[in-house]
């Protein structure tokens, strides 16, 4: 088969016969780039300082998580999908437990509902908190914010630990329910993290927010149009930076998220600056829906006893089911042969998908406005390649 | 949202397309709707601008290897044995599969429905296979559009930068086809079993050293 | 000199050294590692370089982006064949005396991903390492600890004599070979000179074990 490869700089038409400008330059910005987070690699095309065409290579981190996947059974994937989006991995395990859910008609007991937001919402958290920190970081802000991010992560990710034994790894969901029961004093911990969080946050605001540089890095820079953020699939907060008001979680209402009352914010601009701020808006309506599910976590078994754990085979079919992930969109599509592993199984990655716009986002800025917008967008190479 | 509903929408408005409603037997009640690959970019159009709901949002694309597989079911008849009539079972084989499927959910977001899961089929499992892409339609079809191809080897007709997506331009094979051999890397793994196992006793006969492979076990 | 005398004398106030131990000291007290990461386990590096586990108290936290300039390379994560080429490139680009940390069980064997079709089934195929970190991810504690044992390491390593390391022996190499991606797979898919197949005959080995007698 022949072999499709990309178009190269030759085929650029160069401005004709202007001497004021010089060669075009190109250059491979990655796979180890320190912006890129992670093995991201983007081929660009510089006419001085500006963007003339971007193409980004994927697959440096492709761990073919989805051949795996299906030669494996489905409680055995469960590991795996928290080294997805490795930041998230509770938001994963849930994504994929829903979709098992759907697939199989498993239902979830009230408990073990609450407790997926609890641990989703404080993964959110941390991922949003994580994020402004790294973004702050690609500006030029050296050092503090992330560690003052990373600061507020370390407790969260205290919480995972004591909850689930692991930092980073959590695989706390199980089909139809959660592993594990809060241990003994979770909550107090807990509801101390949550209610230093917008301390935390106000200080990042009063330190950053009307600060100029950061003003005139972000603004007007890298816009998406609402009309742009929907033909190309885009979801999640850099959607909604976007003004396209679609939360899954009021949209689906999955779990329980119509018990909680929260607000969705959205951006006017589609800018940098909007997406940085909508990170920050929806932590701040994250802790809102921590603290009435806190309040009203019901006792209660926290896995449904029907289903099995042992020889788990689903009947043919298949299913798509989908959760508001910290990054958009994040699902699963499933189809069972009755077997003990699916035959097909298909993570829908957000951040992937809201890469589609990337070329478009950057052409035309300068080249350091490259790793802010890429900074902007929230990718992880584990989802983005699995 | 109704399928039939859709379907007869679709139906009056592409002339000439032929659908079908492909049940789906799990309790997620996602029946998707199989359109033919002449009419897949006109019906793509219709729904995103003349349906209603309009499905403007294409969420996830994704392929699915089926190679040709053999059912055997058994059936019983009577039958004449003998003299006797006696019950005897019979078994009816019937082959489906061998083609290569493309699935798209779409949803609405305005009216915030959905998913609506359309399929494409392709004619066989060869090399080369062609499906009209749709991106035109849905942006959002770009890369995984790309990674179709990347993993398939679904070539998808009017993509405007169809390359390998994930593995590397040289890279010939198609790794998530359900024949895929893997390159012969195998590794001492002390507790193989199952698949690894079968990789363990094919790499060390294929390297004539059949007492490794025994040590293996 | 030896070491009671030695300590006498730096009681009174004296301090007695070698040159090969004021070299070691110093090379140990600022490893510069390569500011690489490749997966889930960077994000735990990452984690060791901030506020709580603070790498920096052990010289290390001067994290360069670029080779040329780095001393250490922490391989925090998994290798991909796609990727393997690069990290093998850095390694090559990086000035001697370099050194490796393979960091979880990715990088020692591939890990969880270790059946993949495009993972690289450990990266000491291909370049020498002097730490491994089993886990998945380890923590960052066992990342302090390998960077207390590559010290360890470093302030052991003899300026002569024929064990000096490998970047005092001018015919030793400091590069190596870069694969290529091709058809199937990696060309070569390893490197014979610095890796060679781990134990792997069970029903052997168990004799050799029974045929001590
Ligand atoms: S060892 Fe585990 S945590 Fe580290 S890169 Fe591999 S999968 Fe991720």
């Amino acid at each position: 088969m022949s072999v499709l490869t990309e178009a190269s700089i030759d085929t650029i038409s160069k401005p004709a016969n202007d001497h004021l400008h010089g060669d075009l330059l190109e250059i491979s910005m990655g796979p180890h780039h320190p912006s890129t987070h992670g093995v991201f690699r983007m081929n660009i095309v510089l006419d001085g300082e500006r963007v003339v065409k971007l193409k980004p290579v994927f697959g440096y981190l492709h761990r073919n998580h989805e051949k795996i996947a299906e030669n494996e059974t489905y409680l055995g994937s469960m590991p795996y999908t928290d080294r997805l989006d490795y930041i998230c991995s509770i938001t994963n395990n849930w994504a994929y437990a829903l979709a098992v859910e759907q697939l199989a008609g498993i239902s979830v007991p009230e408990r073990a509902e609450y407790l997926r937001v609890i641990t989703g919402e404080l993964t959110r958290l941390q991922n949003h908190a994580g994020l402004i920190g790294f973004l702050l970081q690609d500006m030029g802000a050296s050092g503090t914010p992330l560690m003052y991010a990373f600061r507020e992560r370390e407790k969260v990710l205290d919480l995972f630990e004591a909850l689930t034994g692991a930092r980073m790894m959590c695989n706390y969901m199980r089909f139809g329910g959660c592993r594990c029961d809060l241990p003994d004093g979770w909550m107090e911990q807990a509801r101390k993290v949550v209610d230093g969080f917008p301390r935390f946050l106000d200080e990042f605001e009063r330190l950053l927010r009307t600060n100029e540089i950061l003003m005139a890095r972000t603004q007007g820079v890298g816009i998406v149009t609402r009309q742009q953020a929907i033909a190309a699939g885009i979801s999640g907060p850099m959607a909604r930076a976007s003004g396209v008001n679609y939360d899954l979680r009021k949209v689906d209402k999955y779990s329980i998220y119509d018990r909680f009352s929260f607000r969705v914010p959205l951006g006017e601009h589609g800018d940098v600056y909007d997406r940085y701020m909508m990170r920050l808006l929806e932590m701040r309506e994250s802790i809102e829906i921590l603290k009435q599910a806190m309040r009203d976590l019901p006792a209660g078994p926290i896995v449904d006893p029907n289903t099995k754990l042992r020889n788990f085979r689903p009947k043919a079919g298949e299913a798509y089911g989908r959760i508001e992930a910290p990054k958009g969109e994040l699902g699963f599509y499933l189809i069972s042969e009755g077997g003990p592993n699916p035959y097909r199984y298909r993570v829908r990655p957000p951040s992937l998908i809201n890469l589609t716009l990337l070329e478009e986002m950057c052409l035309g800025q300068n080249v350091s406005d490259i790793v802010i917008i890429l900074g902007s967008v929230d990718i992880v190479l584990g989802e983005v390649d699995r | 949202m109704n399928l039939e509903e859709i379907k007869s929408q679709i139906e009056a408005n592409v002339p000439g397309c032929s659908l079908e409603i492909l049940p789906n037997g799990s309790p997620s009640g996602q029946h998707s709707l199989l359109v033919d690959k002449e009419h897949a970019l006109t019906v793509a159009s219709f729904l995103r601008d003349g349906a209603s709901p309009r499905f403007d949002y294409c969420s996830n694309v994704t392929g699915v290897d089926w190679p040709l597989k053999e059912i055997s079911t058994k059936q019983k008849t009577k039958k004449l044995v003998d003299g006797v009539e006696k019950d005897v079972e019979e078994v009816i084989k019937t082959t489906t599969g061998n083609y290569l499927e493309v699935v798209y959910h779409l949803f609405s977001l305005e009216d915030r429905q959905g998913p609506l899961v359309l399929r494409m089929r392709t004619e066989d499992r060869a090399e080369r296979v062609h499906l009209p892409s749709l991106t035109p339609v849905w942006r959002s079809a770009d890369f995984q559009e790309r990674e179709v191809y990347d993993l398939f080897g679904v070539l998808f007709d009017g993509h405007p930068d169809l390359r390998r997506l994930l593995m590397w331009d040289s890279f010939t094979d198609f790794p998530m086809r359900k024949d895929y051999v893997d390159p012969d890397d195998y590794e001492y793994e002390p507790t193989a079993h199952d698949e690894v196992l079968k990789r363990t006793q094919a790499h060390y006969a294929a390297q004539g050293e059949p007492s490794e492979a025994e040590g293996a076990r | 000199m030896d070491e009671q005398l030695k300590n006498e004398l730096r009681r009174q106030g004296v301090v007695a050294t070698t040159l090969q131990e004021l070299y070691n000291w110093g090379r140990k007290s600022s490893i510069w590692p390569l500011n690489f990461g490749l997966a889930c386990c960077a994000i735990e590096m990452i984690a060791t370089t901030m506020a709580r586990y603070d790498l920096a108290r052990f010289g290390a936290e001067v994290f360069r982006p670029s080779p040329r300039q780095a001393d250490l390379m922490i391989v925090a994560g998994t290798v991909t064949k796609k990727m393997a080429p690069q990290v093998v490139r850095l390694y090559n680009q990086m000035a001697e005396p370099k050194y490796v940390i393979s960091m979880g069980a990715c990088a020692i064997s591939g890990g969880p991903f270790k059946q993949g079709y495009n993972v690289l089934k450990g990266i000491d195929r291909y370049i020498p390492v002097d730490v491994y970190i089993p886990g998945c991810p380890p923590r960052p504690e066992a990342l302090l600890d390998a960077f207390l044992m590559l010290q360890r390491k470093i302030d052991e390593q003899q300026l002569t004599g024929p064990d000096r390391p490998r970047h005092l022996q001018a015919e030793l190499p400091s590069e190596f070979t870069v694969p290529e991606c091709s058809e199937h797979d990696l060309t070569p898919t390893r490197n014979d000179a610095i890796w060679q197949v781990p134990l792997v005959n069970i029903s052997n080995a168990g004799k050799n074990e029974s045929g001590r007698d």
